[in-house]
């Protein structure tokens, strides 16, 4: 099999449920005989007509109510976002409908709601956006932001499959960069567990989706400094994998997390959280995080440079703490 | 169109509104002995139109009921004590205690959908709800109620648009009671009559006098006649009142009390019973055994509620996620080889016939068949329109004007021998 991108994961994870199970919809803006502003859906009006495609107006908030009244007509709709920036428009169908349905009345909401995420393509204030956190603190849903082509495809039939409202984030800058050979068999990846993507005895990275990428980088770098580090790659952020963080915190007693989104707020504080009440004895150092800047996402390129974490502050970061 | 009830029917239509409406007295009374947890909603005036709404659906058809809708959950097969226990807070109310007030539903067996306290955000849903109906062959309905201030959330007008483009199966009942919480209809939208919004969306509309079940009942299995024969969304406006406060603890001060009293002197439960007495539908025996009947029930209901616990502690965190305890499946009531390929196969193309230029003569032909067409509102009956135009005349909402409009004769019940039966 040839290797196929993130993007091309992603598409045949839609196109393969749909043949799969009858119950699978897709519902979004422009996403029928357009096939999707990044062409994820493309081919699937072809393949599965009008009735389980379904174009829709420009109604973030008709879209994932609608995509709420077929989950509870036991169907399984995929929504899209058509950048992921969009979703705060409907943010209150997401976290009032959909994430307390089935705690208030046990009205299970079997959907998928996905979209193109994160920055690093000169998309601006309103085409960058990493939502995870505000979901992320959301009782109910759960949270899958993919760094590769195979874990996108495996977890977004798990997302499908599964009987609560997931929201699964891809990052557009790996839409096309990365590429990878998949199983020609039908798989799955499970969703809530993390993966360690790199072993290393000195230092623990945990991370996600993009930064991994640069962390792996970072990580060859600092190898040839003789600093060994070990990647967490948390793949889903809710429910957190925090045996996973934990266990490579033990093991190296040092713990960086990288991510893309904005510092205040961001997942590295709950990690760091999950540390110290978790691991606390077994910390040699503080524990640091390297983030984007507290801003929106700046459009022009030398703003978005420097607003974006990079390798090098990954790299500071790491001599710092490996250093204790 | 008219669709005669037979007095069984009839009876029932008066069963369920008087339920609502004593339900709602026996909540009061409740409220005062601290025993209903948060806020109380009251219906009280606006039986008829939750009930007559609710009535015109069928068993296989979905509701998704607003606060002031026990009606049409009691239509749909709820029990006093549901809505006592949701009001209390208890361990066997249908949310175990973690929601309370209608704030509840049931999608396998009474389809019912429910609401959530953020207004218009079901108009979607219930959208989503009627379009997977089509898809999966079950030839359904599905209704939900908005009030007057919900009809200018974004939530209502995107949902609206969408059933619309959609041509759903979706009944939308805008309640017009005259209050949104403090605020007056007038306050609320810059149109007289919230029917009109339906125009915008392409879509029929129809108003009735939302305090004569009977009005109420046929305009609405007209739209849903309308739905499931497959031709879109239809828009009732039901104008009504809200007798009372926003809730228990508002007196209502902001409210005229001259709109009051026009409004009592409308009450829609006296009215139905003179109804029934100038039709010979029943006699004074069968109201008292109407009101006995109830009050047990009541008072059934509320031992039931009174033994119920509340809920566990631990049950608070309990039940976040689905983790196997729901078999998710659909109701598919045609093949699925049909909505699977090859079968569902279609080439991806748009027909686009009109391209959309100016074209003056054609846009001027539209614009005036529309004037002479009940302000382009499509399919209203003759009966809604008659009842719409006695019941506004021409006024702007103020509760003078009303004066002079609103009455909306009785006495067009089934008159025949097959309505007494
Ligand atoms: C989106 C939203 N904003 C504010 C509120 C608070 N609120 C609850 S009921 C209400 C008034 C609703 O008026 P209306 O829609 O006319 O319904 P009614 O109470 O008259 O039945 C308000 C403002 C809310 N529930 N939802
Ligand atoms: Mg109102």
């Amino acid at each position: 099999m040839a290797p196929v991108t993130m993007l091309e994961a992603i598409r045949q994870a839609i196109f393969e449920e749909m043949e799969r199970d009858p119950a699978v919809v897709a519902i979004g803006e422009d996403i029928g005989v357009y096939g999707g502003a990044f062409k994820v859906t493309a081919g699937l009006l072809e393949r599965f007509g009008w009735e389980r495609v379904i174009d829709t107006p420009i109604s973030e908030t008709a879209i994932i109510g609608a995509a709420v009244g077929m989950s509870y007509q036991g169907l399984r709709p995929i929504a899209e976002l058509q950048f992921i920036d969009f979703i705060a428009c409907c943010f209150n169908q997401i976290t009032n409908f959909v994430a307390k349905s089935h705690y208030r009345w046990g009205a299970p909401v079997p959907m998928v709601m996905r979209g193109p995420s994160g920055g690093g393509v000169h998309g601006g204030p309103f085409h960058s956006a990493n939502p995870e956190m505000y979901f992320v603190h959301t009782p109910g849903l759960k949270v899958i932001y993919p760094s590769t082509a195979y874990d996108a495809k495996g977890l977004l039939k798990s997302a499908i499959r599964d009987n609560n409202p997931v929201l699964f984030l891809e990052h557009k800058f790996l839409y096309r960069r990365i590429k990878e050979e998949l199983p020609e068999d039908d798989y799955t990846v499970p969703i809530g567990k993390a993966i360690v993507r790199r072993e290393g005895r000195d230092l623990t990275i945990v991370t996600y989706a993009a930064m991994m990428h640069s962390s792996l980088e970072a990580a060859e770098t600092l190898a040839k400094e003789g600093v060994d580090v070990e990647i967490v790659d948390l793949r889903t952020l809710l429910p957190l994998d925090k045996e996973t963080i934990l266990q490579s915190v033990k093991k190296t007693n040092k713990l960086l997390i990288v991510h893309e989104d904005t510092r205040t707020g961001g997942i590295a504080g709950e990690i760091a959280a999950v540390a110290c009440e978790g691991a606390f004895e077994d910390l040699d150092g503080p524990i640091l995080r390297v983030t984007a800047k507290d801003s929106p996402v700046p459009f022009s390129p030398p703003l978005e440079e420097r607003f974006l974490p990079n390798v090098n502050d990954i790299l500071s970061a790491a001599r710092e703490l490996a250093a204790y | 169109m008219s669709y005669p009830l037979t007095r069984d029917q009839h009876l029932e239509l008066y069963y369920y509104m008087k339920l609502n409406r004593m339900l709602d007295e026996q909540l009061v009374r409740l409220f005062r002995q601290n025993k209903v947890v948060g806020g109380l909603y009251s219906n009280l005036g606006q039986e008829a139109t939750s009930v007559g709404t609710a009535y015109a659906l069928e068993k296989r058809d979905w509701i998704a009921p607003m606060i002031r809708n026990v009606g049409g959950l009691l239509v749909k097969g709820y029990k006093p004590a549901d809505i006592l226990m949701q009001y209390m807070a208890r361990y066997d109310s249908p949310t175990k205690g973690k929601d309370g007030t209608s704030h509840f539903g049931d999608l396998k067996g009474r389809h019912v959908v429910s609401p959530i306290s953020m207004l218009g955000d079901l108009v979607p849903v219930m959208t989503g709800v009627a379009i997977a109906g089509r898809y999966l062959g079950q030839n359904i309905v599905t209704m939900t109620w908005v009030g007057d201030g919900a009809t200018s959330t974004g939530a209502f007008h995107e949902g609206l648009n969408f059933a619309a483009t959609q041509h759903a199966p979706l009944v939308l009942v805008v309640e017009n009671n005259q209050w949104a919480y403090s605020t007056p209809v007038a306050k609320q939208v810059p149109i007289h009559d919230l029917a009109d919004r339906a125009k915008a969306y392409g879509i029929p509309s129809a108003i009735v006098d939302g305090n004569d079940v009977v009005a109420v009942y046929q305009a609405t299995k007209e739209a849903v006649d309308r739905c499931r024969a497959g031709k879109g969304p239809v828009l009732i406006e039901a104008k009504t009142m809200r007798m009372k406060g926003h809730a228990q603890h508002d007196p209502a001060e902001y409210v005229p009390k001259k709109m009051f009293e026009y409004w009592e002197a409308r009450d829609p439960i006296v009215r139905y019973e003179k109804y029934l007495t100038e039709n010979n539908l029943w006699d004074e025996k069968t109201k008292s055994d109407f009101v006995a009947r109830i009050e047990k029930e009541l008072n059934d209901a509320l031992e039931v509620a009174e033994k119920s616990p509340f809920p566990p502690p631990e049950l608070a965190e309990q039940g976040v996620y689905c983790d196997g305890c729901h078999t998710i499946e659909a109701e598919w009531k045609r093949s699925k080889k049909e909505a699977m390929p090859p079968q569902s196969s279609v080439k991806p193309e748009w027909e686009v016939t009109d391209f959309g230029g100016f074209d003056l003569a054609s846009t001027m032909a539209k614009q005036s068949a529309a004037a002479g067409a009940n302000g382009g509102n499509g399919a209203k009956s003759a009966r809604t329109v008659a009842a719409a135009q006695k019941s506004t005349g021409k006024s702007n909402g103020r509760p003078e004007k009303l004066k002079v409009a609103a009455r909306v004769p009785f006495g067009r019940g089934p008159k025949g021998k097959e309505g007494r039966k």
